[in-house]
């Protein structure tokens, strides 16, 4: 018998059959995994609310054919509580669970930068001390910086001309200077590229103290570059509420 | 691979939940082996079902007329209003009857990585059934999941303004399970909820 341990956050759950449930985890070692819950539909199910989307886990699984099976589950920290009981948190926090899903394309492939972005991006969320909606944004920048996408944003992201340039092409990966600037780029606020910026860096005292419309933006911006570059549309951002 | 009929009947068996092609071998062999008149019935009982049943225009819920069996019933309260994801949910609390008011079923719960919104639901419905001021008490019986807490955060704050109680169902410990087993969330639960034992 294969039995191995991890730790993991707890992405998606799906039905199956009578009363299992297919959990998606994102765990620190063995990247993202699929595995089988049985009875945990069951109200007297010995898993109880563990293995719960947000939740952080520690697992003992067993290698199965094609889906692994959870053997054993103990919360670490159970950040569903605080996060679906407010529901701005609720729906940027399941953006980035979709998102972390989306970044981990291949299975059992460790990815423990995204892993632990995942992790402290659902404790700032679930503490509630920062808006909901930026500490979404900053997680998204983030987990494109991870995987190999991060914006340019001091020079142009097609010539490589320094300089804060004012057009954003979402293709182009960035700011890109007049020269380069291809059709139906945006031109955000200058204010706007900055909170971008202090997103990715962790600048909190400056983000928390943006304005609004630059918010606002930002996270448009941010939706548009998330999904022309994961070449997939994130479902959960549509739904995502504003405070 | 059977011929004709016999693999259309295993074919169409394997289709529903839960039933995999061995089991849809087996049902298809025992309704074979069964007497005519057995299966007739069941075929009768498949067409009347799809033929008769519709759902409940006031709260969702299966009917066989326009309105269901307890939105019908003029005992019932009609100042309690129990709000539920779908009428399977119905059949469980009405077999506790602990329960006297009327229902509302939403048809599942918000959960945008499935891509179901609020505006998916019968929610609109439901705020017209509570703009007519006859209900003084909502009770939210979601899922004790992440999605159904998160449809009852959204209800709770959605009806607030309108000055009715709203009060969701108590999540706590299985009665006949042993404490050790229960996981921290349930257990914090259960203290939260924790009440008076007058004796």
């Amino acid at each position: 018998m294969s039995l191995y341990r991890d730790e993991g956050i707890v992405l998606r759950t799906q039905k199956l059959g009578e009363a299992d449930r297919i959990v998606t985890v994102l765990t620190r070692r063995t990247g993202r995994v699929r595995a089988v819950a049985k009875g945990v539909r069951r109200t007297r199910s010995k898993f109880g609310a563990r293995l719960e989307p947000f939740t952080h886990v520690d697992l003992q699984l067993h290698v199965g054919r094609s889906l692994d099976i959870v053997t054993q589950a103990e919360t670490l920290r159970p950040y569903g509580e605080p996060i679906a009981a407010d529901y701005a948190r609720y729906t940027a926090g399941t953006a980035m669970l979709e998102t972390a899903e989306r970044v981990t394309p291949v299975e059992k492939e460790p990815v423990l930068r995204q892993f632990l972005l995942l992790v402290g991006g659902l404790r700032t969320l679930a503490s509630g001390e920062h808006e909901s909606r930026l500490v979404l944004d900053a997680y998204l920048l983030r987990a494109l910086a991870v995987a190999g996408y991060t914006p340019s944003l001091d020079s142009c992201a097609r010539c490589g001309s320094p300089g804060r340039h004012r057009a954003f092409a979402v293709p182009a990966g960035g700011v890109v200077c007049p020269g380069c600037r291809p059709a139906g780029s945006a031109a955000p606020a200058e204010e706007t590229l900055r909170l971008m910026e202090a997103l990715l860096r962790g600048d909190w005292p400056h983000a928390d103290g943006s304005e609004q419309r630059h918010r606002q933006e930002t996270s448009g911006l941010v939706a548009a570059y998330l999904q022309w570059h994961l070449e997939h549309s994130i479902r959960s951002l549509r739904l995502v509420e504003r405070v | 691979m059977y011929e004709g009929v016999v693999q259309d009947l295993i074919d169409e068996l394997g289709a529903l939940p839960g039933v995999g092609p061995k089991s849809a071998q087996r049902i298809a062999f025992y309704l074979l082996a069964a007497e005519e008149v057995d299966v007739r019935r069941l075929a009768k009982v498949l067409v009347e079902v799809k033929e008769k049943v519709r759902f409940c225009r006031v709260c969702a819920n299966v009917a066989e007329d326009e309105e269901c069996r307890v939105c019908q019933d003029p005992r019932r309260d009609p100042s309690v209003l129990c709000v539920v994801e779908e009428p399977k949910d119905v059949v469980a609390i009405e077999k506790t009857r602990e329960f006297r008011g009327r229902y509302h079923v939403l048809g599942g719960a918000i959960s945008p990585i499935d891509g179901v919104g609020p505006d998916d639901l019968r929610i609109k419905e439901l705020m017209a059934r509570l703009a007519d001021r006859e209900i003084t008490e909502l009770i939210i019986a979601t899922d004790p999941n992440l999605e159904g807490e998160a449809t009852a955060t959204y209800l709770a704050r959605l009806v607030k303004p309108m000055d009715i109680k709203v009060t969701r169902l108590a999540s706590g410990l299985p009665v006949g399970g042993d404490l050790e087993y229960a996981d921290e969330v349930t257990l914090g639960r259960a203290f939260e909820g924790r009440r008076l034992l007058d004796v």
